[in-house]
C-alpha cells in the first residue's frame, strides 16, 4: 500500500484503521486494517462466520492490511487450515513480502504439544499416595543419616575443643535466645492469664477456687511453658536456620566451604545446635516464671488470692519434679528444632522458590516433631511415676 | 533503512547516593536498527536500560520512547506503552511458579482479554519462534537449561509482538555455539517481526554479527556511537583497547596485518 511507509515512519501520530473483514459474494473475502494482537479476540469470533458459508473456493485478499503481527497471521493461517481441512480451496492474494515471511513462520510453528498421558484418576491417586509415602520414608532415613553425621561431627569436635566455634555459638544464642525473650514472655504471660481465668470460672462452681493454683502450676510447669517456648522457637529459629543455610546453598557458598576444607556441619550446624540446646532450657525457665506470674496476677484479681498465699499454695501443690520435667524436655526439643531447621536448609536446591518451600516445611515439621516428642515424654514420665 | 528515533535519551543524569553514574548522557535509537551498548563493568549500561524501561528514576534528563516521555506518564499510559516493548532480563527472569507457556501468557492476560484457546495457540507459536520444542511449554523454569531459559524469556518478551526489544546481556552465560545460535535467532526474528533492538552486551561476536550500530559508554556518557568500521577507527583509549584487544582479534574483527 502506498501509505504503508508514512504510517510506519510517524510512529506515534498515525491512526491506523482497526481490523476489518468484508465478505463478498463468490467466496471473495477482503481483510484490512491492523491485524494485531489487540484485535485478536474480536477477529477470532468474526472469522467463525466464514465457516458457515457454502462456497467451495475462498479467495482471501490481504492487500488492505496495514499491520500484521504473529497473532493476526496465526488467525489467518488457522482459518485457512480449517477451511482446507473441509475440502475447500483457499487462495491468498495481495500478500506483501513481509507478511509472507510472517505467515510462513507461523505455519512452520504450528505444532500442537503432545497430549498429556491421561491415566485412570483412582490409579493415579493411589500411585501418588504411594510415592508420597516412599518419599516420606526416604526423607526420614535421610534425616536420621543427617542426625548421625551431626553426632559424629560433634564427637570429633568435643575431642578437639579448639575446633568448637564459640563466637558464632554466642552470636546464635543471642539471636535464638535473648532476642526471643519478649515474644516468649508475652505469650506465656497471656496463656497464664487465660488458664487462671478459665480455671477460676470452672472451679468456682465447686467452691474449689484455691485449686486454680494447682491447675496453673502443674499445667504451666510440666507442659505449657516449655511447649510454648519450643513452638515459638520452632517458628522463629527453625525457619531462620533453613532460610540462612538454604540461601547459602543457592549461592553455592556451601560448595565453596567444602572446597576450602571447611566442614559445613561443623561451621553451620554445630554452633546453631549447641546455641539452641543451651538457650532452650533458659527460655523454658523464663516462660515458666512469666506464665506463673500471669496466672498469679489473674488469681489475685479474680479470686482475691494474694501473692504470698499463691506462693505458699504453689509449694504445696507441686513438687520440684514438676518443674524439672518441663526443663528436662527443653534440650531434646532444642535438638529437634535445630536439626530439622538445618537439615531442611541443606535440602534446598537451586531456586529461590525452594528456599521458601523448605522454610515452611521446616517449621511444620519441627512443631510436629516437638509435639510428638512431648507426647512420648508424657507417657514415659507416666510410666516412671513422676 | 532507518527512520525516526524510537528511543531518545537527552542529558540524562543518574546515580546512587552520591555516586554519579550518567553525567549528561545522550543517545538515540533509530527505528528498525539493532543497537549494541557496550562499556566496562560499572559504566552504567544496565542502569541506562533500567532508566529507559522505567525501573529506575533518573535524577534529571529526558527519556522519550516511541514518542512519549516515559518519566511523565500516568499509570494507564505507562501500561499501554509497556505493552509496546519487551524486555529479556539476564537470566530470563521467568516466574518460577509458572510453566513456560503460562509465563508467555502473563503479558497477554495483563494487557488483553483473549480466550484461553487463543492464548494457548499464541504461546505455542512463540515457543516455536524462539526455537524451543513444543514440550517445553509445560515445563517449569527450574527444569530448563540456561540457554532454554533465555529462549523462554525471549518468548515472553515477544508475547505482545513488541515494537522495541530490550536485551540485557542476551548471550552471557551461553557457550559460544549457543550464543551464535541466539544471535542468529534475534536476527531472524527481527526480519520476521520487524522490531527495534536495544541490546546491552559484552559479546564482541554478537556486536559484529547482528548490531547495526554500537554505542560505547565510558566517562559517564556515550563517547561514541556508530557502526563497526567507525569503532575500529576510533581513538578513544577504552574503545581502542576494547576493539583492538586480543579478544577482538580472536573474534575476527581485525584483519591480520593491520
Amino acid at each position: 500500500m502506498a501509505d504503508e511507509s508514512t504510517s510506519t515512519t510517524t510512529v506515534n501520530q498515525s491512526q491506523p484503521k482497526p481490523a476489518w473483514i468484508k465478505l463478498n459474494t463468490g467466496g471473495m473475502i477482503e481483510l484490512g486494517g491492523c491485524w494485531t494482537i489487540g484485535a485478536a479476540e474480536r477477529l477470532d469470533k468474526e472469522l467463525t462466520v466464514i465457516h458457515d458459508g457454502t462456497s467451495t473456493k475462498y479467495i482471501f485478499n490481504l492487500s488492505g492490511l496495514e499491520r500484521l503481527d504473529t497473532a493476526g497471521a496465526w488467525l489467518i493461517y488457522r482459518t485457512r487450515k480449517s477451511l482446507e481441512s473441509g475440502d475447500t480451496e483457499v487462495v491468498l492474494e495481495g500478500v506483501k513480502p513481509e507478511y509472507g515471511i510472517l505467515l510462513d513462520e507461523v505455519a512452520a510453528n504450528d505444532q500442537t504439544p503432545p497430549p498429556l498421558p491421561h491415566a485412570n484418576q483412582l490409579l493415579e491417586w493411589v500411585a501418588h499416595t504411594g510415592e508420597m509415602t516412599l518419599d516420606a520414608l526416604a526423607r526420614a532415613r535421610d534425616f536420621l543419616g543427617f542426625f548421625g553425621l551431626v553426632l559424629l561431627t560433634l564427637s570429633r569436635s568435643v575431642s578437639h575443643p579448639a575446633r568448637l566455634r564459640i563466637v558464632p555459638m554466642i552470636h546464635h544464642m543471642e539471636k535464638v535466645g535473648l532476642n526471643a525473650l519478649p515474644i516468649v514472655g508475652l505469650i506465656s504471660f497471656l496463656i497464664g492469664v487465660v488458664i487462671a481465668y478459665q480455671g477460676a470460672s470452672q472451679m468456682k462452681q465447686f467452691g474449689a477456687e484455691v485449686f486454680v493454683v494447682n491447675l496453673i502450676a502443674v499445667s504451666i510447669l510440666r507442659e505449657i511453658g516449655i511447649l510454648l517456648a519450643a513452638i515459638v522457637i520452632a517458628g522463629r529459629s527453625a525457619s531462620a536456620f533453613t532460610a540462612q543455610i538454604g540461601a547459602m546453598k543457592v549461592n553455592e557458598e556451601i560448595d565453596a566451604m567444602r572446597t576450602l576444607g571447611l566442614d559445613p556441619i561443623e561451621v553451620l550446624v554445630l554452633p546453631r545446635l549447641l546455641a539452641l540446646v543451651l538457650a532452650m532450657p533458659l527460655l523454658a525457665f523464663f516462660a515458666d516464671m512469666i506464665g506463673l506470674l500471669g496466672g498469679g496476677l489473674m488469681t489475685w484479681i479474680v479470686l482475691d488470692i494474694r501473692p504470698d498465699q499463691f506462693i505458699e499454695r504453689l509449694s504445696d501443690a507441686v513438687s520440684l519434679w514438676s518443674f524439672w520435667i518441663g526443663i528436662i524436655k527443653a534440650p531434646f526439643f532444642a535438638v529437634i528444632i535445630a536439626l530439622v531447621g538445618c537439615y531442611e536448609g541443606f535440602q534446598v536446591g537451586g531456586s529461590a522458590e525452594s528456599v521458601g518451600h523448605m522454610t515452611s516445611r521446616s517449621v511444620v515439621e519441627s512443631i510436629f516433631l516437638v509435639i510428638v516428642a512431648d507426647a512420648i515424654f508424657s507417657i514415659f514420665f507416666q510410666l516412671a511415676g513422676v | 533503512m532507518t527512520g525516526d528515533a524510537v528511543i531518545k535519551v537527552e542529558d540524562l543524569h543518574t546515580g546512587f547516593g552520591d555516586h554519579l553514574v550518567h553525567d549528561g548522557l545522550n543517545l538515540e535509537v533509530r527505528k528498525g536498527e539493532v543497537l549494541g551498548v557496550v562499556g566496562g563493568s560499572g559504566t552504567g549500561k544496565s542502569v541506562l536500560l533500567h532508566c529507559i524501561i522505567g525501573l529506575k528514576k533518573p535524577w534529571s534528563g529526558c527519556i522519550e520512547v516511541l514518542g512519549q516521555r516515559v518519566l511523565d506518564l500516568e499509570p494507564p499510559e505507562r501500561s499501554a506503552l509497556e505493552a509496546r516493548w519487551g524486555v529479556l532480563f539476564q537470566d530470563g527472569a521467568l516466574f518460577s511458579s509458572l510453566t513456560v507457556a503460562q509465563n508467555i501468557q502473563v503479558p497477554l492476560k495483563e494487557h488483553l482479554n483473549l480466550n484461553q484457546r487463543l492464548m494457548d495457540e499464541i504461546a505455542m507459536i512463540k515457543i516455536g519462534l524462539v526455537g524451543l520444542p513444543p514440550e517445553a511449554g509445560r515445563l517449569y523454569p527450574a527444569e530448563l537449561s540456561g540457554g532454554m531459559r533465555k529462549r523462554a524469556g525471549l518468548a515472553r518478551a515477544l508475547a505482545l509482538d513488541p515494537e522495541i526489544l530490550f536485551l540485557d546481556e542476551p548471550t552471557s552465560g551461553l557457550d559460544p555455539i549457543g550464543a551464535a545460535r541466539f544471535d542468529a535467532l534475534i536476527e531472524r526474528l527481527r526480519k520476521t517481526l520487524d522490531f527495534t533492538v536495544f541490546m546491552v552486551t559484552h559479546d564482541l561476536d554478537s556486536l559484529n554479527a547482528i548490531c547495526d550500530r554500537i554505542a560505547v559508554l565510558a566517562d559517564k556518557r556515550v563517547v561514541v556511537i556508530g557502526d563497526m568500521k567507525q569503532m575500529l577507527n576510533e581513538r578513544h583509549p577504552w574503545v581502542l583497547e576494547y576493539f583492538h584487544g586480543p579478544r577482538a582479534r580472536s573474534a575476527g574483527l581485525l584483519k591480520p596485518g593491520r
